[in-house]
C-alpha cells in the first residue's frame, strides 16, 4: 500500500496505469499478478452488476469486477480488446475488467496526494489518493474496498 | 536456570520439531524464521547456545555466525548447524565461519539434546 | 501467535495418540486381556503427556498425569493389584486425563469438582503420604559407574585448546565437565605455555594443556564423542591406561602432582611442574536422568499439512487435464483403433491411483474420534444416572482429517442428546418392559463414495406430539400445518428448536440440533433421522470421502454448464406431460409412482430468466433432501457423470446461495456446484415463510 501520508519515508513506487470509465486510475504495481485479455466468463447467480462472474486462472476459480461499475460508471461491454487485470490482496485474488491498460508509473512516495476532499461517490471511496504527472491527474486504487467479500461484509 | 537456545530455521516445521524437542529435554527456546531475524533475536535475547539452518532467505546460516562471531555481545555462544550435507566439506565450512558443532538433518531428538547438554554444561 | 499454536497443536495431535494408546490399554487391563507391557504402555502414555504438557506449563494437566501416572507405576512394580475398585478408578482417570487435555486445548479452567474426587481416589491407592515421585528411584541404574570398581580399564586424554577451538564458541570446562560424566576422573592442567607477562596474554591463544585421566571406561567411543565437533583442533590425544599405578583421585580440584609419571607430556615441560588450578568452574550438574519413553513401533512421518494440500490441489489440477486430454481426442475424431485410447485409459487409471494415495494420506480412522465419543457418553450417564451400555462399530473406517476434526462437536452434542432425551430412565425402561440398561451404538461405515455415521440409541423414540406442540409455540409451524412423520422430526432441525422442555445443563449448552446440521452440511454432508416410538431413534450422517473430489452429474441450465453432486440424486426422470400437474398458477408436480413431487426450477433459484422449454422438454432431477421428503429440480438437460475437483469460492468471493463450490471442466471453463439443499429451500419457493429460514415447510402448507 502506497503510504502517501508519510513524506519522511520517500520510497520509489511504480504503478499501473489504467482507464476505467473513461478516466484515469492506477494499481500498484506490487498488487498486480498479471495481466490478460478478456475471456469469457462463467455467471454467478444472486451477484451484484459489477460481478461479472469467474475466470479459470491455472486451477483457480478467480471473480471479475467490472471496475467502472464498481465505481460508479456505466457497465463496460467487454470485447476481445478489454483487459483484465488480475490482482492480489490479503490473499484474495480477484480480476479487473478495465477499458485499457497504459503504462508503468514510478513515482516518490511523496508524489502520492491525499484525495482532496469533496462529496463522497463511489469513486471516491475506492481510492487511496491522487497522483499529478505532468498536467494529467490519476487516481491510486484502493483494492481492498473492491474484494467481493469487503461487499457481503458489508451488506 | 534454564538454559536458553536460539534455534534460527526457516521451515516451520522444522522449528516446531525443534522447539518440541528442546522444550521437552527442559531447555526454553526462541525461534527465528531467517538469519536477520536470528540476528536480531540473537541481540534481543541472552541465547546459551544457537542452532541455525544454513539456506535461509535472507540470510544463510554462515553470515549468522559470522555475525555473531564478529559482535560485541556473547561473541563466544557455542552455534551448532543444522544442515542436510554431510561430511568433510561441511566440516571445514562450518568450521571456517566459527561454528562450534554440526547437526545433520534429519536430526535425532536424543543425540541433539546430549549436545547441546554438553555444549552449555545443562 | 501462529507459530505457538502450531506447536501446542502437535502436543494436542500427539496427546490425541496418547489417550487412544491409554484407553486402549486400560481396556484391555478391564477385559482382563492385560500382561506387563500393557501396563508399561499405559504408564508411558499417560508419562509422555506429562512431560509434554511441562513444556506448555499445563500445571492442572500435569499434576494430575503426575498422580496418575504414580499409581501406574505402583501397579507395573506390583505394589499393587489390578482389582476391579482400582480399574473403574483407572478408567475415571482416563476419562479425567483426556478432559484436561480437551480443557487444556480450549484454554478451559479445569473442573476442580469432578476432577478432585477422582485425584483423591488415585491418592488413596497410595495410601496416606505422598510417595515420592516415580522416576527418582526408577532409574538409578543409568547413572554411569561412579561407584562402579575403576578397575575396568581407563583413558588418559589431554588437549590443548586453540584459537580455533575458542573462536568457534568452545569451552574446555565443558569439555572436562562431559568427561568427568563418563567416569571417575582426574583433572590437570600443564600452564607452562602462559606468557610470563600478564600483557601478553591473549584469551583465545592455546596456552594450557588439560589432561584428564578418566577410570572405570571400558571403550574410547564416548570420549571421541565429547570431541565430536573439535576432535582436530585441539591437539587431542587419547591414551589406554595400562596397568600402572592408579592415578591420585582429585575430584574437583586437581593437585600439583610431580609423582606421576604415567601421564603423558604432550608439550615440552621445560620449567614447573603443572600446576593446579580449578578444572571446572561451577561443579558438574547433578546428572538428572530423564526418562525417555520407548518409542511407538509405528513408524510415521510428520508432514506439513499445507505441503499435502498442495499436492492434492496438484492431483486435482492433474485430473482435470486429464479430462481436457480425453475431450480433445474425442474431438481430433481419430480412428476408434487408435492405441492412444488404450494409453488415455492407462493415464486415467494412473491419475486416479494417485488421486486416491494422495487422498489416504489426509485420511484418518475415526476410532479417536469414537473414544472421545464414549467418553463423553460416560459422562453423561454419569450425569443423568441413568445406565448405558455404548457400542461402536467401524472403528477402523478412515475419514477425511478435517472431517474427523469437524465431526467432534457435532457428535458430542448428539450423543448428549441421545441419552439426555433418547434413552429412558432405568425405571421407565423396566415399566416399558426392555431391559434396564439402555444401548447407544455409534457406527461408521463406508457406501459408495460416501462414509455414513450413525449414532442410535433403543429410547423411547422421537415424541412426535411434543415436536409439534413445541414448533407451534415457537412459531415455527401454522397451528393447522399438516405434516408429515418425516417433516415433524425434521423440525428438530430449524434453527431456534429445542425438544427440551427444560434446558437441562447436560445437553442445553445454548446449541440445537440447528447447529448440528449446519456443521454436517459445511462438511457437504446430510444428516438423517428415523424413529420408532418405543424402540429408539437413529441419527444418520452421510458425508463425502474427501472434501476436495466428488461424483457429479453435468448438467445444463439456462445456457450454462453446472453440476449436481450424485450422491444427492436419486434418479433422473425425463417427464411425458402426463407425470406433470399444475398446482396453482406455476407451481407444478410432479407425479412418480403414485407419489406427488414437487417441482424446483433451478433457473429460477438462480435468478436466471424464465426457461423458454416447457417443463416435459425438461430433465427432472429426483433428489432426497433433508427438509422435505423429496423434490425434483428442473434442468435443461444433463450429460454424463464425472469426478470433479471441488474449488471453493470462499476465499476470494464469498459464498453464494444455491452454490456450494466450482469445478473446471475439460474444456477450461469454471461450472458452478449445485447445493440441491439450498436450491431445494430457497427463497422463491416460499417466499412468505420469512420466519422460517430455510423454509422448509412451504409445500407441506400449501398442502
Amino acid at each position: 500500500m502506497p503510504e502517501q501520508a508519510d513524506t519522511t519515508q520517500n520510497k520509489k513506487l511504480e504503478f499501473v496505469t489504467l482507464v476505467a470509465g473513461g478516466q484515469n486510475f492506477c494499481i500498484e504495481i506490487t498488487q498486480i499478478r498479471e495481466i490478460r485479455r478478456w475471456t469469457p466468463v462463467t455467471i454467478l447467480p444472486h451477484s451484484p452488476d459489477h460481478v461479472l462472474g469467474v475466470i479459470n486462472l491455472r486451477g483457480a476459480v478467480i471473480p471479475i469486477i467490472d471496475l467502472a461499475a464498481k465505481l460508479g460508471f456505466e457497465k463496460i461491454t467487454p470485447t476481445e480488446r478489454h483487459v483484465i487485470i488480475i490482482t492480489a490482496i490479503d490473499e484474495m485474488i480477484i480480476g479487473l475488467l478495465v477499458e485499457s491498460v497504459s503504462e508503468i508509473l514510478g513515482v516518490n512516495s511523496d508524489m502520492v496526494r491525499e484525495t482532496p476532499r469533496g462529496p463522497e461517490d463511489a469513486t471516491t471511496r475506492a481510492i487511496l489518493g491522487v497522483i499529478a504527472v505532468d498536467d494529467e491527474m490519476t487516481k491510486v486504487i484502493n483494492l481492498s474496498t473492491l474484494m467481493p467479500k469487503q461487499d457481503q461484509v458489508a451488506a | 536456570m534454564t538454559t536458553h537456545i536460539l534455534a534460527i530455521d526457516d521451515s516451520r516445521t522444522i522449528r516446531s520439531l525443534l522447539t518440541m524437542t528442546l522444550e521437552d529435554a527442559g531447555f526454553s527456546v526462541t525461534t527465528a524464521v531467517d538469519g536477520v531475524d536470528g540476528i536480531n533475536k540473537f541481540k534481543e535475547t541472552d541465547a546459551d547456545l544457537v542452532i541455525t539452518d544454513v539456506n535461509m532467505p535472507n540470510k544463510d546460516g554462515f553470515g549468522v555466525i559470522e555475525d555473531i562471531r564478529g559482535g560485541d555481545k556473547n561473541r563466544g555462544v557455542p552455534v551448532l548447524v543444522l544442515t542436510t550435507e554431510s561430511g568433510a566439506a561441511l566440516k571445514e565450512r562450518a568450521r571456517k565461519a566459527g561454528a562450534t558443532g554440526w547437526i545433520v538433518k534429519p536430526f535425532d531428538d536424543d543425540s541433539l539434546v546430549s549436545v547441546i547438554r554438553r555444549l552449555t554444561g545443562a | 501467535m501462529a507459530q505457538e499454536s502450531s506447536i501446542l497443536d502437535t502436543f494436542f495431535e500427539e496427546c490425541e495418540d496418547l489417550i487412544v494408546a491409554l484407553t486402549e490399554g486400560l481396556e484391555e487391563m478391564r477385559d482382563g486381556n492385560a500382561d506387563d507391557e500393557t501396563v508399561n504402555a499405559v504408564f508411558r502414555a499417560v508419562h509422555s503427556i506429562k512431560g509434554a504438557a511441562g513444556a506448555f506449563a499445563l500445571d492442572e494437566l500435569v499434576g494430575f498425569a503426575h498422580k496418575f501416572e504414580t499409581v501406574l507405576d505402583e501397579l507395573r512394580s506390583h505394589k499393587l493389584t489390578a482389582d476391579d475398585g482400582l480399574l473403574r478408578t483407572l478408567q475415571r482417570a482416563g476419562d479425567i486425563l483426556a478432559d484436561l487435555v480437551d480443557d487444556a486445548r480450549d484454554q478451559r479452567p479445569a473442573n476442580r469438582d469432578v476432577v478432585d474426587p477422582v485425584l483423591a481416589e488415585l491418592q488413596g491407592f497410595l495410601g496416606p503420604e505422598e510417595e515420592a515421585p516415580a522416576e527418582e528411584f526408577v532409574f538409578e541404574a543409568l547413572s554411569l559407574g561412579f561407584d562402579d570398581d575403576d578397575d575396568e580399564g581407563g583413558y588418559i586424554v589431554s588437549f590443548t585448546p586453540g584459537a580455533e577451538f575458542y573462536a568457534t564458541g568452545n569451552d574446555p570446562a565443558l569439555i572436562i565437565s562431559a568427561l568427568k560424566e563418563l567416569g571417575k576422573a582426574s583433572v590437570t592442567v600443564d600452564t607452562t605455555g602462559l606468557p610470563t607477562e600478564f600483557a601478553d596474554f591473549q584469551w583465545d591463544k592455546g596456552y594450557l594443556t588439560w589432561t584428564v585421566e578418566i577410570t572405570g571406561l571400558m571403550t574410547d567411543l564416548p570420549i571421541h564423542e565429547v570431541f565430536q565437533f573439535v576432535d582436530d583442533i585441539c591437539a587431542l590425544s587419547i591414551t589406554p591406561l595400562d596397568a600402572g599405578p592408579p592415578a591420585i583421585d582429585l575430584p574437583d580440584i586437581a593437585e600439583p602432582d610431580p609423582t606421576s609419571p604415567a601421564r603423558p607430556e604432550p608439550i615440552a615441560a621445560v620449567a614447573p611442574p603443572p600446576e593446579a588450578i580449578e578444572a571446572t568452574p561451577a561443579p558438574a550438574p547433578k546428572k538428572e536422568e530423564t526418562e525417555r519413553p520407548a518409542k511407538k513401533a509405528a513408524s510415521t512421518l510428520r508432514v506439513d499439512p499445507e505441503r499435502v494440500d498442495r499436492l492434492i490441489n496438484a492431483v486435482g489440477e492433474l485430473i482435470i487435464n486429464q479430462s481436457v486430454i480425453s475431450q480433445r481426442l474425442q474431438e481430433a475424431a481419430l480412428p476408434n483403433s487408435s492405441e492412444i485410447f488404450a494409453d488415455l485409459d492407462d493415464y486415467k487409471l494412473l491419475a486416479r491411483e494417485i488421486q486416491e494415495g494422495v487422498m489416504a494420506i489426509r485420511a484418518q480412522p475415526v476410532k479417536p474420534l469414537f473414544q472421545r465419543m464414549m467418553r463423553i457418553a460416560r459422562e453423561a450417564s454419569d450425569a443423568t444416572g441413568k445406565d448405558v451400555e455404548v457400542v461402536t462399530e467401524g472403528e477402523a473406517t478412515e475419514v477425511d482429517k478435517t472431517v474427523v476434526e469437524r465431526l467432534a462437536d457435532p457428535l458430542t452434542h448428539m450423543i448428549r442428546n441421545a441419552i439426555d432425551h433418547g434413552i429412558e430412565t432405568p425405571e421407565k425402561r423396566v415399566a416399558a418392559g426392555k431391559s434396564r440398561q439402555g444401548k447407544l451404538r455409534l457406527s461408521a461405515s463406508q457406501r459408495a463414495g460416501s462414509i455414513v455415521i450413525e449414532i442410535a440409541d433403543d429410547g423411547a423414540g422421537l415424541n412426535r406430539l411434543r415436536i409439534r406442540d413445541i414448533a407451534i409455540e415457537k412459531g415455527l409451524i401454522a397451528s393447522d400445518a399438516v405434516l408429515t412423520d418425516q417433516e415433524i422430526d425434521h423440525l428438530l432441525f430449524a434453527p431456534g428448536f429445542s425438544t427440551a422442555a427444560e434446558v437441562t445443563n447436560l445437553s442445553g449448552r445454548g446449541v440445537g440440533m440447528d447447529v448440528v446440521k449446519t456443521a454436517i452440511t459445511a462438511l457437504g454432508g446430510r444428516i438423517a433421522i428415523s424413529t420408532v416410538p418405543g424402540e429408539g431413534t437413529t441419527f444418520s450422517i452421510t458425508l463425502p470421502l474427501t472434501l476436495a473430489v466428488m461424483d457429479g452429474m453435468i448438467i445444463t441450465v439456462g445456457g450454462q454448464t453446472m453440476v449436481v453432486p450424485i450422491s444427492s440424486i436419486l434418479e433422473t426422470v425425463r417427464p411425458s406431460p402426463g407425470d406433470l400437474s399444475k398446482l396453482g398458477l406455476k407451481s407444478e408436480l410432479l407425479r412418480i409412482r403414485g407419489e406427488y413431487v414437487p417441482i424446483i426450477d433451478l433457473a429460477e433459484q438462480l435468478g436466471q430468466p424464465p426457461s423458454d422449454k416447457t417443463m416435459a422438454e425438461r430433465v427432472l432431477l429426483l433428489i432426497q433432501t433433508e427438509a422435505i421428503a423429496q423434490c425434483a429440480i428442473a434442468v435443461d438437460d444433463i450429460f454424463d457423470q464425472r469426478q470433479v475437483v471441488v474449488k471453493s469460492m470462499h476465499n476470494n468471493y464469498g459464498d453464494i446461495e444455491g452454490v456450494s463450490g466450482a469445478t473446471i471442466l475439460g474444456d477450461g471453463k469454471i461450472a458452478l456446484i449445485i447445493d440441491p439443499d439450498a436450491i431445494a429451500s430457497g427463497p422463491a419457493v416460499a417466499p412468505q415463510l420469512t420466519q422460517l429460514p430455510e423454509g422448509d415447510l412451504s409445500h407441506a402448507r400449501a398442502s
